[in-house]
């Protein structure tokens, strides 16, 4: 069975620790983290953990049956690219001087459809949500200018479909 | 967490205080422990509760936890030990990740520095909640006293619920010292977390299909049954589908050695038809096992002629391991209970002739010459015999890990569930001697046989102090056979007789036992057995058999790593 990407969304408790039980369970199985986003959910006091990994469909059930066995995990999905809509953001810190000494940065700013979120004498910052494609190609497009800063964030995605996680919640 | 209703009627104590009266709530009349600087605070209460709650004071952190494993498997209630920060806790980390394989219930509380020097490397710092996160079925750090209560609660229901396992909490010497107003909740449920899941009906309708079906049933149980007081259950399954019935190491004492559908064990050192036939069925039903590779040997050709149906409280389990055909999901006495009407009643005789077949070859080839041996040298397996014959098969029997371990659970016969006591999943040498405390404890009233090779009874023979102190009556086996036995055989066959380190230049054990108030005998002629036997299991009190076994014995039949089932080698 093939490889691909997968995106694991998992709900739990607010409770420290879970992330390091969380992250165990791809360290014990080899498995590399290719994003990790957590943040609140939609429900109070439910955080959401978004995991992005590479491993086969197997792999990933049995992985998400290990990662609900923990106490303070309430549910785990996994889902590839094509039933979620998602994206990541990205931040480039450019030097202020190359907004007008290289003119032609204004146009990439524009046909990427990128902002700009703050602008100082010394230095301006863009931002950049989308595909990873989209914010790696505009990487590539500034880097011969000189990228004083670059971050990016892990992979924050919804389902297509619903998840009513609320509802299980209640069942629970 | 908890939930502090107004009415209930609330008390000043400290957070230590609140300890002990928790576990008094949750029926824990006895823990194992060992004391020190961060847990100080406990201990002082525990003194001052020492008619209401015995401590055992063990001579090692390890020998603690196991000791409350081997209480926790004969009794089937919460085994707890307590233990101090930094080595203490880390002391520990063994029997968490033993108990956590096995799913063993473990509440195991340690202290730790005082809050406000969390982080700084105090003296006798660890971080014991990151090292046990991934052993522990939870875990979590108390750093103020009014938390104490519902973290136990919660730390209860957790350990025994569902499939059970070890829970550990680390309390900050602050909060065991600081003041609450203890009131005291039983844990009931927690929303994330759902012991049971639901057993859907349908599958238990395919299930019994597949059951009424099968031309060749082959049943392999493990400790699922035990864990779910299912024993009773899966007796009447087996009986009324007339099945083939093996067990695995920790499914061992679930179904009475006699029992006639019993056809022994499966796994690296099963039974040879057992093993053979797992090949051959035509449906293969798990109930409570996990399909360990020991079980399996090889997964491509793991009974791959065969559907299967697997029973088991841990939606995890499923598919993990062996792709199943059929998953009933929840308490294995709940399964087994519904499934039962839909069974016909049936024999499979032709199908149980099969197994007989090869008992007969096994019996000539291997179990023979073991229990009857015709050479000089004793075996483990005619020792294991002669204490079936003095305890009819009645005691609580506890193993350590290695060459006697495999021996005792082919040899031994069991009459009575929950008498298996061995370190399954994890393989930890020295389990048995704590574990044989511990399982005394549980059962006061049994007899408790521990087999111990003289590698593993040097682990943890520093617990002959504790035997000394409490009295334990357990009679201990030394097995002697002056190697690191399975390593030597794994030597013997498969790196051509280079014995690495396997070598044993052993103590007098006998002086060993006797310095510490044990009546000690050593049989090393095969006429003086039968007699020390009898004088051991006679005794009232402990005691220590050493019996020098021929040296280079080996377990059979075997399965080698890598190899398939049905590839079972005689010799």
């Amino acid at each position: 069975m093939e490889k691909q990407l997968f995106t694991i969304s998992v709900y739990t408790e607010n409770n420290p620790g879970l992330l390091n039980r969380i992250a165990t369970i791809f360290l014990k199985r080899h498995i590399n983290i290719e994003s990790l986003n957590v943040s609140r959910s939609e429900i109070e006091n439910v955080h959401r953990f978004t995991i992005v990994a590479r491993m086969t469909e197997v792999a990933v059930k049995k992985l998400v049956g290990q990662i609900e066995k923990q106490i303070e995990v309430i549910k785990a999905y996994y889902h590839t690219d094509d039933e979620i809509i998602f994206h990541e953001t990205a931040l480039y810190k450019i030097a202020s001087n190359l907004l007008f000494d290289k003119r032609e940065i204004q146009n990439i700013i524009k046909n990427s459809h990128a902002s700009i979120v703050t602008v100082n004498p010394d230095f301006f910052v863009i931002e950049k949500t989308g595909f990873r494609k989209e914010t790696e190609a505009l990487y590539d497009e500034l880097a011969p200018y000189g990228i004083m800063q670059f971050v990016r964030t892990g992979r924050i995605s919804v389902s297509k479909t619903e998840m009513k996680i609320s509802e299980q919640l209640k069942n629970l | 967490m908890g939930n502090s209703t107004n009415n209930k009627s609330t008390e000043r104590i400290i957070g230590a205080e609140a300890v002990v009266r928790a576990l008094l709530e949750e029926g824990a009349d006895l823990a194992y422990g060992y004391p020190g600087g961060a847990i100080m605070p406990i201990y002082d209460e525990l003194y001052k509760y020492q008619d209401k709650l015995q401590h055992v004071l063990t001579r090692h952190e390890q020998g603690a936890i196991h000791a409350a494993q081997g209480f926790a498997r004969v009794s089937g209630k919460v085994g707890v030990c307590l233990a101090t920060s930094g080595p203490g806790a880390t002391n520990l980390i063994t029997g968490i990740a033993d108990a956590q394989i096995d799913s063993t219930p473990l509440v195991c509380i340690t202290g730790q520095v005082a809050s406000h020097l969390l982080g700084t490397d105090a003296f006798q710092e660890t971080d014991v909640i990151s090292i046990s996160a991934p052993v522990t079925k939870w875990n979590i750090q108390v750093t103020k006293s009014q938390d104490i209560p519902a973290a136990i609660a919660k730390a209860f229901f957790i350990a025994r619920s569902g499939r059970p396992g070890p829970v550990l909490i680390d309390i900050t010497k602050d909060a065991q010292l600081g003041e609450l107003d203890y009131s005291y909740e039983k844990c009931s449920a927690v929303r994330s977390y759902k012991p049971v899941p639901e057993t859907n009906i349908e599958k238990v309708k395919e299930a019994a299909e597949l059951m009424n079906a099968a031309k060749k049933p082959f049943i392999v149980f493990g400790q699922g049954v035990i864990l779910g007081e299912a024993e009773a259950e899966l007796k009447a399954l087996i009986e009324k589908g007339g099945i083939p019935s093996a067990w695995t190491v920790l499914g061992l004492s679930a179904l009475p050695t006699e029992h006639p559908l019993n056809v022994g064990m499966v796994g690296m050192h099963g039974h040879y038809g057992p093993n053979k036939l797992t090949n051959e069925c035509d449906l293969l039903i798990a109930i409570g096992m996990r399909f360990d590779d020991r079980v399996t040997g090889t997964l491509d050709t793991y009974a791959k002629q065969a559907k299967v149906i697997h029973f088991d409280i841990d939606p995890a389990e499923i598919d993990k391991n062996v792709k199943t055909d059929v998953a009933v999901i929840g308490n294995s006495k709940d399964t087994l209970a519904k499934i039962l009407p839909f069974i016909n009643e049936t024999k499979h005789e032709a199908w149980h002739n099969e197994f007989k077949e090869y008992r007969k070859i096994e019996d000539e080839a291997v179990i023979i010459p073991q229990l009857e041996p015709t050479k000089e040298g004793l075996t483990m397996g005619e020792v294991i015999n002669q204490v079936n014959k003095e305890t009819n098969g009645d005691a609580v029997i506890v193993s350590d890990v290695g060459q006697h371990q495999m021996f005792t659970v082919r040899y031994a016969d069991f009459t009575t569930t929950r008498s298996n006591v061995t370190s399954g999943g994890l393989g930890t040498m020295g389990f048995a001697l704590p574990a044989a405390i511990g399982a005394k404890m549980g059962a006061p009233e049994r007899e408790v046989v521990a087999y111990i090779g003289d590698g593993g009874y040097q682990m943890t023979c520093q617990e002959l102090g504790t035997i000394l102190q409490t009295g334990a009556a357990v009679k201990i086996v030394v097995l002697n056979n002056e190697f690191l036995g399975m390593v030597r055989q794994w030597q013997q066959l498969f790196f051509d007789k280079r014995y690495a380190s396997t070598v044993m230049t052993n103590p007098d054990f006998i002086k060993l036992a006797e310095a510490y108030d044990i009546k000690a005998t050593k049989v090393v002629k095969r006429e003086d057995l039968a007699g020390a036997v009898k004088e051991m299991i006679a005794s009232k009190e402990s005691y220590f058999l050493e019996v020098m076994i021929e040296k280079e014995d080996n377990v059979f039949p075997m399965v080698p790593t890598g190899a398939s089932v049905s590839d079972v080698r005689l010799k």
